[in-house]
């Protein structure tokens, strides 16, 4: 009986044990992965559905003035003004975004090869990365000035007009995007380089005494294998592009700059929600705007993840 | 205190970020019984350091504390926040006359002014200023009046000279009766190619030309939109095209570097010049072009341009103490000190008659009388009422004036686009 007793405490201590070991191990990983859920929950899927809950309403400067269902959204679609910013957001993207790849993958492969200095130019890329963008934006703004800047001085070498940067599409477009390239290029090299140093160098030997040229190799060897790195920053350059925002405002200048210039020629997406939730002070429009931009970016980072998949 | 809302965003948010740093710590002082620290949330340029400190000699038990934003256009979007969740306005902010009316909308927001005597301040203010703070009723006073912008029009004497105008400031205002006077002094101007323009940016002469044009510019008195029935919108459109067409316009938008270094290097010989314009020509032209300028009357009659109120918010918890500091703020002494301080222009005919005003000379301006000046425009002023989306509306009408200076727009398309976009900007 005693002995009994004692066994049936023991088995149940050891149960205890066991239920606590069995908590720990099935539910630690929880805990420890809680941490980013919790803050994501807070910065992230909070203010995402608050948003969409703002855009529901008539929503101005003295407050909520009550639910109109979608008619933000219907509105919205009927406005020439966001059609522009999305023609506008996608332009530059496009623009901006293929000679920015393409160069990178050239500066990485370039990286790639034996070289003097080579820390010094690999350091070299990043540089433009750790500049603020306020400062790239001020920089290439008065380099497009239009009466004084660089652009306009290299021109006139040419015998060209000088160029009213702000005042079209194409200019304006060519300028942002030539700030884009500057300062992104050299991280995506990185990351390209990266990628290229775990390549196998014995494939390229085996090429080279096939006979096929560093360009063949390059198009051949370097690209496929690295396709998960350009998978990447072809969907980081999408987020990026579909936000783009704080270099064509400090472009556009003067008093009314969230407008894009004076017909919106660069006005983008993420501008012109800023413009109606904070100008206008339309925040039911300004969030309805800003999850049309969400639902953009999901968009084409799914058409993107597709298109750069399919092409094996 | 001013349309500075024109200020480039960039550096609106910039300097946002900064003061947002700054602020946000508001301590009642709960720990020493009978001392209170008044917040005072102001933007951009009052001018009220000195009278603070008088204040709180006056006043053992009060310590203020001054929390200032650079721009108008960073701190609207704040205030709105602060008296939308109740909290943090402090115990006196500033409303600058554009959202002024904005929040007259919600008189509750505020303390009634006439509740702590101010009722018999009337006779300090000008009385289209003590109104603008009145509702309609006359049975609230939202606000005391600060500054207003009385119009001059600035102009450098070099080029002048060397255009062969008349460059003494009398002379000068002699040349402009009329805008329309103004433009044939510009194309006199344009033709003795100095190689300046004769203005900055059609976008400013539009501005001051409305302003000028009746009691009522986009929205009539009872908030309905007439930009498009307002004969004087068009008229003011009409005459700055003139002057677009005239070739008078050095195509810098206000408020960009490009128009910033046009002061320094002189590609412009006028701007119109609220007062308080004249600390930003100081700031940008800089110490090497001191004396090149100088202040003549404006063409046509007196016209404001900006100009602000203190309001004490519900919110304050010393909302006694706060009118109190409200009213010693706009007296005319107070005034007359923030004019010194910052050449913001008083709104009060005792201050503005005061000797020191009258008498006041602005030294960077070759010893301009700018208290004279100022007092003439602003005693022939008359005031404009400004309806509800008043700058977004202006905003767009500004950029299509902009798009015809660009040469993007014909003139009839460009105000057919500024209608329309007025139209939806309003709705």
């Amino acid at each position: 009986m005693l002995l009994s007793n004692k066994a049936r405490s023991a088995t149940h201590a050891r149960s205890r044990a066991g239920l606590l070991s069995r908590l720990d191990l099935v539910g630690s990983p929880y805990l420890f992965v809680a941490p980013f859920f919790v803050i994501f929950g807070v910065f992230g899927l909070f203010p995402l559905l608050y948003t969409a809950w703002v855009s529901l309403h008539d929503w101005d400067l003295a407050g909520d003035a009550g639910f109109v269902g979608l008619a933000n959204y219907a509105d919205l679609f009927a406005d020439p003004d966001f059609w522009n910013a999305v023609v506008n957001t996608l332009g530059m993207f496009v623009l901006a975004t293929v000679p920015q790849l393409l160069l990178a993958l050239v500066v990485a492969s370039l990286l790639n090869q034996r070289l003097r200095a080579l820390t010094f130019f690999r350091m070299g890329v990043l540089a433009p990365i750790v500049t603020s963008v306020a400062a790239v934006g001020i920089v290439f703004s008065q380099i497009f000035d239009r009466d004084a800047g660089m652009a306009n001085g290299l021109l006139a070498l040419l015998g060209v007009d000088p160029v009213d940067w702000r005042a079209d599409k194409w200019s304006s477009w060519l300028a942002i995007s030539v700030m884009v390239d500057w300062r992104w290029t050299g991280y995506n090299a990185l990351i390209f380089l990266a990628a290229m140093q775990s390549v196998p160098r014995d494939v390229y030997e085996a090429a080279a005494i096939d006979g096929a040229s560093k360009i063949r190799q390059f198009w051949g060897i370097t690209v496929p294998l690295i396709r998960p790195a350009i998978l990447f920053t072809v969907i980081i350059s999408t987020i990026g592009g579909m936000q783009l925002f704080t270099e064509p405002l400090i472009f556009g200048q003067g008093g009314y700059a969230i407008s894009g210039g004076s017909l919106r020629q660069f006005q983008t997406v993420a501008m012109y929600m800023f413009e109606k939730a904070f100008r206008d002070f339309d925040y039911g429009y300004g969030s309805a705007v800003a999850w049309m931009i969400f639902l953009l970016i999901v968009v084409f980072a799914l058409v993107n993840f597709l298109v750069t998949r399919r092409a094996r | 205190m001013t349309t500075r809302l024109a200020r480039p965003l960039l550096a609106a948010t910039l300097t946002g970020l900064l003061a947002a740093c700054g602020a946000g710590a508001q301590t009642p002082d709960t720990a020493t019984p009978g001392k209170i620290t008044l917040v005072v949330k102001t933007f951009s340029e009052f001018g009220y350091e000195e009278l603070y400190k008088q204040y709180e000699a006056a006043h053992p038990g009060i310590t203020i504390k001054q929390e200032s934003i650079a721009q108008l256009g960073d701190y609207l979007p704040k205030l709105q926040q602060w008296m939308a969740s109740g909290s943090g306005a402090g115990d006196v902010v500033a409303l600058e006359e554009g959202i002024l009316i904005q929040f007259m909308a919600k008189p509750e927001q505020f303390v009634n002014l006439l509740d702590h005597g101010a009722g018999s301040l009337k006779a300090d203010f000008l009385e289209w200023k003590w109104k603008q703070a009145l509702t309609n009723d006359g049975s609230k006073l939202v606000g005391l009046g600060t500054d207003v912008g009385a119009q001059g029009m600035c102009y450098r004497t070099d080029l002048f000279a060397k255009a062969g105008l008349p460059t003494d400031r009398e002379k000068v205002g002699e040349l402009w009766p009329t805008w329309d006077a103004y433009l044939a002094t510009g194309q006199k101007f344009t033709q003795a190619k100095t190689g300046a323009h004769f203005f900055d940016s059609a976008g400013g002469i539009y501005q001051n030309i409305l302003m000028q044009q009746g009691d009522h510019t986009y929205y009539d008195t009872s908030n309905n939109l007439v930009i498009d029935t307002n004969p004087g919108v068009k008229a003011a459109w009409d005459q700055a095209v003139k002057m677009i067409q005239g070739g008078l316009s050095a195509n810098l938008a206000q408020w960009s570097p490009q128009w910033n270094a046009g002061f320094k290097k002189g590609t412009f010989a006028t701007i119109p010049c609220p007062s308080w314009m004249l600390g930003v020509i100081e700031e940008q032209a800089g110490p090497e072009n001191a004396g090149k300028w100088d202040v003549a009357r404006v063409p046509g009659d007196g016209a404001v341009r900006g100009g602000s109120f203190l309001a004490v918010p519900t919110q304050s918890k010393h909302q006694k103490e706060a009118a109190e500091l409200i009213k010693f703020l706009t007296s005319p002494k107070g005034q007359i000190a923030a004019f010194k301080a910052k050449s913001n222009f008083p709104s009060s005919p005792q201050a503005i008659d005061d000797p020191a005003v009258q008498g006041f000379v602005n030294d960077y301006f070759n010893n301009a009388p700018v208290g004279k000046i100022f007092g003439a425009s602003a005693k022939a002023l008359k005031p404009v009422y400004l309806g509800p989306n008043n700058n977004p509306v202006g905003d767009r009408v500004g950029n299509a004036l902009m798009a015809v200076e660009q040469g993007k727009l014909q003139p009839d398309e460009a105000w057919a686009k500024a209608v329309e976009d007025a139209k939806r900007a309003a709705k």
